[in-house]
This record gives C-alpha cells, sequence and structure tokens, in this order.
C-alpha cells in the first residue's frame, strides 16, 4: 500500500467518530431522499398502472335520473374515447355483531357485458348474477374488517327495502383505493362498504328500469376535459346533473394527490438541508485538519509530491465518509420504504404494489451526497493548492483576535478570562460559529415541524368536533325529503334534538373562477352544527347571503361584500346572484353555508332537508340504532364519536411514524453538528487547555473554556431554530392544504420547548463526549511540541 | 538554617510503550532549599524535563518518593496535583505557550483570578519590563517578549516554586539575556526557588548550584561560589 493511502486509513481510524456523525448527517439525507423518492415513484406508478389496467374513469358525473339512451349521446361527445352509465345509490347496512348502522354505497356492473370502466379487480369469488337482487360483490376491506367470507350474509336497506344480500366475491376497485364513507373524515372498513350488483337488479330496486344516474367517462388522447365536462353538463342538465367533475375532484384519487403531494414536498425540502450541513461538517473538519497538517502538506510537497496527488489524498478521505454516508443512507432509506409502504398497504387498497427502487434513484442519491461531500472539500483543496512548500513548513500567522472586554470594564461585571477566551474564539470566525449554530436550529426546526403535527391536530380536532360539529350524529335521507321527515326523525328513541340542513350542488363563479360545491342550509337557531367565523366564534347566519371558507375564498379570490354567482346544480336550476356576507373557518372540504329558508327561496322549490344532526341520549343508544336500520328513508349515517376516535388513531398511526423518523433525524444533525464542532475546537484549544491545566486550572474549569463556547451557539442557535421550524411547519402546512382538508397551523410553547430540550439533550450529550476527552488530553505531549 | 523546599529520594519514572521500555529516571536523590536557583544541565534525553514535571505536579513517578515542603507528591492524585500547582508553581516553556486570544495582561489575569494573595497583573508585567505592551495580543510580539509574558504569568501569584525547561531555547542571545534578568531579579526580589534546564552551559554561572544530568541520573553538582548577573554571561 502507498504510504499516502495507509495515512488515509489511520486518519480514519483516529477521526473514527467525527468522520461517522458526518456520515450519519449525509447518510440523513440520503434515506430521506430514497424513501420519498422511491415512495413517491412507487406509489404514483402503482396507481398509474392501476389506473390503466383497470380503465380508471378520467370524467365522472351523477344525475337524478336518465335514460340509458342518453348514453349514446354522451358518446357522441367529441374527445369522450369510452363511457359507462350506471346506477349509484346509497344504504344503510345491518350487520351481525355490528350495533351501530354502517353505510354502503350499491353500485351497479353490467349484466350482458364486461364491465367497460372502473373495473373490479376479483380477489375471491365472481361478479353477481344478472338479475340477482340477492349476490353482492363487495370491497376487501369491509370483508375483511367483519371476517365476512364468500357465503357470507348481511342485510341493507335498499330503497326502503330491508333484504339480505350473500356474498359472491370480494373484489378492489380504482374507484376505491381510499374508500372513504359518505360525510367520513377517515376511512372505517367497518362502517363503509362498496356493494357491486347486478345492473338490473338494481334498477329493479331502485325504480331505475332502463336508466342510470352515475356515468365515467374515459376520454380519447388530447382531448380537452373542460370542454368535454361543459358539454356533459350541459347535456346532463336536464336530466337533473349536478355537475360532471374529474379525476382531481374524485374522492380517493384527491386524497392519493394529497399523499404525492406530501411525498414530492419530503423529498424536495429534506435531503437537501442534510446535504448542506454535511457539506459545512466536512468543510470544517477538513480546513482543521489542512491547518494541522501544514507542515506535513509542505514536507510533501518540498520532498517532489505534486499538489495533484496530495489534494487527491484528501479527495479520498471525504470520499470514504461519504460512501459510508451513503450505504448507510440506503440501508435505512429502503429499510423505512418498507415501513411506509406497509403504511400505505393499510390506507391504499391496490391489488398489486410496484416498489420502485429504481437504481436511477440510488444513483441520483450517490452521486448528489458525492457532489455534497467535494464541494464540502473545495475550499480545503484550494488551500492545499496555493501552498507554497516553504511558506507551509513555517508556523502558520496566528489568528488575529479583537480586543474587546478589556481595560475599562468594571471588574465586577468583567467576565472571567476563561469566558473571555470562549467569547473571543467565536468572534475569530464568526463564519464558522454562524454556521455551526444554523446547523444546530435546523435540528431544532426538524423537531418543531415534526411535533407541531400534534399541536395541529389538536386544534383541527378541538375546532372541528368540540366547536364545529357537536352532534352526535348526522343522519342523511337518500332522497331530499319535505321538511316532514324532520319531526319522523325527532320521534326517533332517544332524540333530544334535531336540527335539518339542506345541502345543494352548485358551482361558484367569480369572473373566469368557478368551483363546484355544496352550499349547506342551516336553520337560524342552529347549536349543534354550527359555523365558526375565522376567530372561532359562531356566527349567526345572515337573512339572504352567503358565507364562504378561507379556501373558497381564496380559489375564487372573494371577499366579505363580493357578489358571486351561483349556479344552481339541482331542482329548478339557473344562475343568481349572491352576495358573500362573511368569510369562515372549516377546515375540512371547500365550504359554503346559509340560512336554510333563504336556501329555500333560492331554490324555489319549497322546505326541503338532505339530513338531519342529533343528539340523542346514550342510554337509549341500542333503540335508536336498531330504529334506525329500520328506517327506509335514511341513507347513511354519520357517528361523531366513531369518526373522532377513527381520526385520532388514523392520525396517530401516521403521524407517530413521521415524528419518530423526524426526532431521529433531528437528533442526528445536532448531534453531528456539535459533536464535530466541539472536536474541534477541543484541537484547537488543546495547547491552551494544556497550558492552563499547567497553571493549576482544574478540569471542569478548562472544559468550561470549550462548553462556553458551545453553549453561547446553542443560546444562538435555540431562538434561530425557533424562527427556522416556525417557517418548515407553515410551509409544511401549505403542503398538507388541499381542498379536501386544511390543517390549522398552531405551534403550542411546549412544542418549542420540548424541541430545544432534545436538541439540548444532543448537545450536551455531545459535549460530555469531548469533555472525557479534555480529561484524557496529555498536558506534556501537547507542551514539548510546537504549535 | 534554610528551609528544604523540595526532598526527592530514589525518584524513577519508567515510560512504557508496547514492548519498548524507556527509563526516563534511573534514580534520583535531591534536596532544593528555598530562594535557591538551580541549573539543570544534560545531554538530550537525559531526563532533565521528566524530573521538573515530576516536581512541578504535571507527572507521576513511577516509584521513590518525593516532598514538597510537607506535602508529599507521591501521595496527590490527580487533583491534588491541580490543586498543588494552583498554588505553588510557576513554569515556564521552551515554547512559550500563551494564550493566543488573550492579552498579555489577561493571560497574566488567567492566574491572577485564581490565586490567592497575587500581584496585580500590571506590577508583574511591570517586573518583566513589559509595562508598555500589556494590550498587545501574543501575535504581536517577539518571542523574547512572549516568553516574558509566560514568565510575568508565572510568577504573577508569587509562586514558591518556578520551574522553566529551556525558557531561553528558542531566542537569540540578547533576548535570552534579558528574560534571564527577569528570572533572577524575581529569585532575589521575591525569593522565588528557581530550576532552570537549559542546554546552554554558560547560563550555570548565574545559578547557586548546578545539577549534571546523565543517563536519568545526577551525575554531579557543582555549587557556584561567585555567581554571575546575566548581564555578564554571553553565548
Ligand atoms: N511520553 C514518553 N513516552 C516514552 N518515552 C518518553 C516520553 N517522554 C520522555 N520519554 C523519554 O524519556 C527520556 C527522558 O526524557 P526527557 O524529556 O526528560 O529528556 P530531557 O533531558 O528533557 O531531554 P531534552 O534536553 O532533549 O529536552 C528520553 O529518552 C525520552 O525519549
Ligand atoms: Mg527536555
Amino acid at each position: 500500500m502507498r504510504a499516502l493511502d495507509r495515512k488515509l486509513l489511520r486518519d480514519l481510524r483516529r477521526m473514527w467518530a467525527q468522520a461517522l456523525a458526518i456520515a450519519l448527517v449525509m447518510a440523513s439525507g440520503a434515506a430521506t431522499f430514497v424513501l420519498a423518492s422511491g415512495a413517491y415513484r412507487s406509489l404514483d406508478e402503482t396507481r398509474r398502472s392501476y389506473y390503466e389496467r383497470y380503465r380508471f374513469g378520467e370524467v365522472f358525473a351523477d344525475i337524478r335520473r336518465a335514460p340509458k339512451t342518453v348514453e349514446e349521446q354522451i358518446l357522441a361527445i367529441s374527445g369522450v374515447a369510452a363511457a359507462e352509465a350506471r346506477i349509484s345509490r346509497l344504504a344503510l347496512l345491518d350487520i351481525e355483531g355490528l350495533a351501530e348502522p354502517a353505510t354502503g354505497q350499491a353500485i351497479s356492473v353490467p349484466d350482458m357485458a364486461e364491465q367497460r370502466l372502473n373495473r373490479l379487480h376479483l380477489r375471491a369469488g365472481r361478479l353477481p348474477e344478472r338479475e340477482r337482487t340477492d349476490e353482492v360483490t363487495v370491497n376487501e376491506a369491509f370483508a375483511k374488517a367483519h371476517k365476512l367470507q364468500l357465503g357470507s350474509t348481511f342485510k341493507a336497506v335498499l330503497n326502503g327495502k330491508k333484504r339480505e344480500l350473500k356474498i359472491v366475491g370480494i373484489a378492489l376497485s380504482p374507484e376505491f383505493i381510499y374508500a372513504l364513507g359518505p360525510g367520513d373524515l377517515m376511512p372505517d372498513d367497518r362502517r363503509f362498504a362498496v356493494l357491486w350488483m347486478s345492473e338490473k337488479a338494481l334498477a329493479a330496486l331502485f325504480d331505475l328500469d332502463g336508466a342510470f344516474n352515475s356515468v365515467s367517462l374515459r376520454l380519447l388522447r388530447g382531448a380537452v376535459e373542460a370542454d368535454v365536462i361543459e358539454k356533459l353538463d350541459s347535456l346532463l342538465a336536464r336530466y337533473g346533473g349536478t355537475g360532471a367533475y374529474s379525476r382531481r375532484d374524485q374522492l380517493s384519487h384527491a386524497f392519493l394527490d394529497a399523499e404525492l403531494k406530501q411525498l414530492d414536498a419530503l423529498r424536495r425540502v429534506m435531503p437537501p438541508i442534510f446535504l448542506l450541513v454535511s457539506a459545512f461538517l466536512i468543510n470544517m473538519t477538513l480546513m482543521r485538519m489542512i491547518a494541522l497538517e501544514r507542515e506535513q502538506i509542505g514536507l510533501l510537497k518540498a520532498i517532489g509530491y505534486g499538489p495533484l496527488p496530495i489534494a487527491a489524498h484528501y479527495i479520498k478521505f471525504v470520499l470514504a465518509i461519504a460512501l459510508v454516508g451513503i450505504s448507510i443512507g440506503f440501508l435505512i432509506g429502503v429499510w423505512l420504504g418498507q415501513g411506509l409502504t406497509r403504511l400505505y398497504a393499510d390506507f391504499f387498497h391496490f391489488p398489486f404494489l410496484i416498489f420502485q427502487n429504481d437504481a436511477d434513484i440510488f444513483a441520483t442519491a450517490g452521486i448528489v451526497c458525492v457532489v455534497a461531500a467535494v464541494a464540502g472539500a473545495i475550499r480545503a483543496v484550494v488551500q492545499i493548492l496555493a501552498l507554497a512548500p516553504a511558506v507551509a513548513m513555517q508556523p502558520p500567522a496566528p489568528p488575529r483576535y479583537r480586543r474587546w472586554f478589556s481595560g475599562r470594564v468594571p471588574a465586577s461585571i468583567r467576565p472571567s478570562q476563561l469566558t473571555i477566551m470562549a467569547l473571543r474564539h467565536i468572534s475569530r470566525w464568526p463564519v464558522r460559529a454562524g454556521l455551526t449554530s444554523l446547523g444546530i436550529s435546523l435540528g431544532i426546526a426538524l423537531l418543531i415541524t415534526a411535533l407541531l403535527s400534534f399541536d395541529s391536530v389538536d386544534l383541527m380536532i378541538d375546532v372541528a368536533f368540540f366547536r364545529t360539529d357537536r352532534q352526535h350524529a348526522t343522519l342523511n335521507f337518500t332522497d331530499d325529503k319535505h321538511s316532514r321527515a324532520l319531526q319522523a326523525v325527532e320521534r326517533l328513541p332517544g332524540v333530544l334534538r334535531a336540527e335539518p340542513y339542506r345541502a345543494v350542488a352548485v358551482r361558484l363563479r367569480n369572473g373566469h373562477l368557478s368551483r363546484k360545491l355544496g352550499i349547506v342550509g342551516k336553520p337560524k337557531e342552529m347549536d349543534l352544527s354550527r359555523v365558526l367565523d375565522v376567530a372561532f366564534q359562531p356566527v349567526q347566519l345572515p337573512e339572504t347571503g352567503l358565507m364562504v371558507d378561507e379556501r373558497v375564498a381564496e380559489i375564487l379570490q372573494l371577499r366579505r361584500g363580493d357578489l358571486v354567482e351561483v349556479e344552481l346544480l339541482e331542482g329548478r336550476r339557473g344562475i343568481r346572484l349572491v352576495p358573500v356576507t362573511e368569510v369562515i373557518k372549516s377546515y375540512l372540504g371547500l365550504m359554503a353555508f346559509m340560512d336554510i329558508d333563504a336556501l329555500h327561496d333560492l331554490m324555489d322549490d319549497g322546505p326541503r332537508v338532505t339530513g338531519v344532526h342529533i343528539a340523542y341520549d346514550a342510554r337509549k343508544q341500542g333503540e335508536l340504532f336498531a330504529a334506525i336500520k329500520s328506517t327506509p328513508a335514511l341513507g347513511s349515517i354519520g357517528l361523531q364519536q366513531h369518526a373522532l376516535s377513527r381520526f385520532r388513531e388514523t392520525i396517530a398511526q401516521n403521524i407517530n411514524y413521521m415524528v419518530t423518523i423526524y426526532v431521529v433525524l433531528a437528533v442526528i444533525i445536532a448531534f453531528g453538528v456539535v459533536y464535530n464542532s466541539a472536536r474541534i475546537q477541543l484541537s484547537e484549544h488543546a495547547r491552551e487547555i494544556a497550558s492552563l491545566r499547567v497553571l493549576g486550572f482544574t478540569r471542569a474549569e478548562v472544559s468550561r473554556v470549550l462548553l462556553t463556547e458551545l453553549a453561547v451557539l446553542t443560546i444562538v442557535a435555540v431562538p434561530l431554530g425557533w424562527i427556522i421550524g416556525y417557517g418548515f411547519g407553515w410551509l409544511l402546512i401549505k403542503a398538507f392544504s388541499s381542498d379536501l382538508y386544511r390543517v390549522p397551523f398552531a405551534i403550542e410553547r411546549a412544542t418549542y420547548a420540548k424541541a430545544s430540550l432534545v436538541v439540548l439533550a444532543a448537545t450536551a450529550v455531545s459535549a460530555l463526549i469531548v469533555r472525557r476527552r479534555v480529561d484524557k488530553l496529555d498536558l506534556i505531549a501537547v507542551l514539548k511540541t510546537r504549535d | 538554617m534554610t528551609e528544604v523546599v523540595f526532598e526527592a529520594r530514589g525518584l524513577t519514572k519508567v515510560y512504557r510503550s508496547g514492548e519498548v521500555e524507556v527509563r526516563a529516571l534511573a534514580g534520583v536523590d535531591l534536596e532544593l532549599q528555598a530562594g535557591e536557583l538551580v541549573v539543570l544541565l544534560g545531554p538530550s534525553g537525559s531526563g532533565k524535563s521528566t524530573l521538573l514535571n515530576i516536581l512541578g505536579g504535571l507527572d507521576h513517578a513511577t516509584s521513590g518518593y518525593v516532598r514538597f515542603r510537607d506535602h508529599d507528591l507521591t501521595a496527590l492524585d490527580d487533583s491534588g496535583l491541580t490543586a498543588y500547582r494552583r498554588d505553588h508553581v510557576g513554569f515556564v516553556f521552551q515554547f512559550y505557550n500563551l494564550i493566543p486570544s488573550l492579552t498579555a495582561r489577561e493571560n497574566v489575569a488567567l492566574v491572577t483570578e485564581i490565586a490567592h494573595n497575587p500581584m496585580t497583573p500590571e506590577e508583574s508585567l511591570e517586573l518583566v519590563g513589559l509595562g508598555q505592551r500589556m494590550d498587545h495580543f501574543p501575535a504581536q510580539m517577539s518571542g523574547g517578549e512572549q516568553q516574558r509574558v509566560a514568565i510575568a504569568r508565572a510568577i504573577a501569584k508569587r509562586p514558591d516554586v518556578l520551574l522553566c525547561d529551556e525558557p531561553t531555547g528558542a531566542l537569540d542571545s540578547k533576548t535570552g539575556i534579558r528574560v534571564l534578568e527577569a528570572l533572577s531579579l524575581i529569585n532575589t526580589e521575591l525569593g522565588t526557588t528557581t530550576a532552570l534546564i537549559t542546554h546552554n552551559a554558560a547560563i550555570r554561572e548565574m545559578a547557586h548550584r548546578v545539577f549534571l544530568f546523565g543517563d536519568g541520573r545526577i551525575a554531579g553538582m557543582q555549587v557556584n561560589e561567585t555567581r554571575k548577573p546575566p548581564s555578564a554571561i554571553s553565548w
């Protein structure tokens, strides 16, 4: 082995702890990149090929009722490649062993032909036979949640009649990768089922012979989606079309999009942070190394080594660190990726998962890490190249310290000489000190970013469940009912209070901006389900006029007092101008509220209700549920308590995984930065520390010089970390926001404190390790040598 | 009857690194009197620094006995030695070992802050003739000036003993003499017992006694009936 390479190995062995600390920071960068890119691609690719193979629709529309012949007209719209008309209705389910009622979405499958769109992937059994009103194929998640098998039966209220259904097939559908029940916040596989039944059978059950109420389309390549939607809307308007929508607004697709958006943010933000920090650490370490080895470099040059082999020697040192970092990063990235994939498997129902661990992801990660490492080494290498041998053999020009704190300061407030040493050392290398503080603060920022999810979710729960929607349950009718239906609900056993609401599908338009959503009408004396203003105070609905939530206001650029065009997509239809009287708070969906009577007037079709919010006596719950299960008019039921616990469970599972990762990453970054800078300080101070020890200072006293410097850097880092964490958090929350849900941006004081404490602990541990090295310092050996 | 400040009996020091054993000290007996200025002479590697380090509480002897007044140094543990150094010993080394981030005054203050009955940094710097340079950093001073700051720092606490390991080793003769004058002045003014290692045989003439080292032992001792002041020495 060449002598220089032998030196390389010895250097690595001697500096293994520092090298490892840097390698771990770099590994974090590589791991987050591999994790997020791998997961992003896997999810994206799996979804894409699932959609292709199973011909997932691109445009969807719901109507009240259209004759089958309209399907031909739809196909004739230019740009439409395929269309499938079908029947889709809600049904209450009565399942053995489940006290509360569940909701099913019944969807027809063609009797004579193959499914053209949204094809099912059968896990077991078959599709229901033609005209069999008692056969059903269910979604796999529901079957699993209740341990239902082929041949199992359960009861469903279909168009007011309770029927026993037998499971003949278990399937997955590209429409329900993320299977969310109507009005639910989180998937609840026990309480939501998809029921695929024979088209003939459903037509007979729901009086839709020769008709359909739902359609999916696929478009020709190059077709303009907006044009197709417009033509489809005008075609379906007279059949009670409530507005066609694209995949972007399809629930399951939109949830996957939100997840992909988050992964994308993760892979864009995290790896650069870690790579920048590791480049900084490499720079700092290498600069110190060549400062120490200055004479050796001069000697090598003097005896005839060219500058390049010498530079190459140090580059190799850096590459060795990068190699270790990359290897660890890949292992951890793949391992975490598998964890994330398992999480996905719980949430997203795919028939297959294409795990994309493409070589190019690893190649990119590897190259980026190496580039970061070499970039960190550049400054040191330039210095090596520039060093003239004769100069190198002399001691370096001594550092120039600035004189402050000397003389004139009264003795009582004058810091001790040890403190002055520490402070002057910081001011001597302000950039390095600043970057060190920045590095530590990034650790704090990461933790705040991670922990704020708990605060945000707490706030979201508080607002959504305890201040806005305080009802115990929400009952939805299969169709809008006359307001007499309210009295029927009030008479159900145990019901203490009932508040009706009416939902109307509309398209809001402001200039060229438009969005399809539902206006919800509520009674003036609402108390269960309320509307909060942006300051979280309950508001009174105006006599006329509309209240929209912040997201809607943002999308449509509406302000209080603006007039908005409301295109009614139900009933008599038509376009109305309505003033926006208030912008309100809502974290879920796109919300617009009106007084229910004002909404009746707007619709001009008399009082109707879509559903009822109720509060009930918990002691009569059993009786109430039994009654609901056999109430024909009800299509679905939402239970607040269930929704809340389901929400908490799901969020906990998700957040805990991510928070654990973030905490580990934050500790690595804080530890890596503090440990390396402490080691470098120790190396720079070794001589002084030895001198101080000779003068009779104790170990504790001399350690204080190092620890004061670290403490100052850390104390500066804490508020900096808070600010950066606030910024990161804000970005994260923005990445989390979608039309489906918004996460409020809330950081509790305790979160700042916790984040700081974790990082301070990591700092303390690395400081202790350095302290132990101070104890082992060989005084005589240090003093014998020249600086 | 003068007081014995240091007494060493059968001191040995063995360095072991792996298989190799180096006997740096092979049985040293010596007594130093209060107020005495002694010079240690001897070839390189003969154990002078090793002895001085043990006397100054920087190192432990392998065997033998050494006491400072009524402190048994061989019995002290590490923190005991630290306290001993802090309270009684001043060191001066060949490489001045000043703190580069502190000015001359502050380098001295480092010691005066933790000493029981120190002089002020200003007094101490005046003693070594650096009253004008108190607010300069080490990097702004010559080698001889830095060495005098180191001496000022060593004497500022009025130590009982001053141990100097080749204090003039890095200096030319003119500057070296200024340093020796400072040491001599302190020895006479403060009565500080001083031990001084040197390779420069001429310097022996300023000592009360001279110890000659060879192979880890004291091979001989001379008493100077008449001492020369440093200014009369030349090399
Ligand atoms: N840490 C150590 N490990 C091994 N051997 C050592 C160590 N320190 C000193 N020695 C050896 O002990 C012996 C005495 O060393 P010492 O430094 O006391 O010599 P010295 O008389 O001061 O020499 P010089 O005049 O060159 O300074 C030498 O042979 C030296 O090699
Ligand atoms: Mg020596």
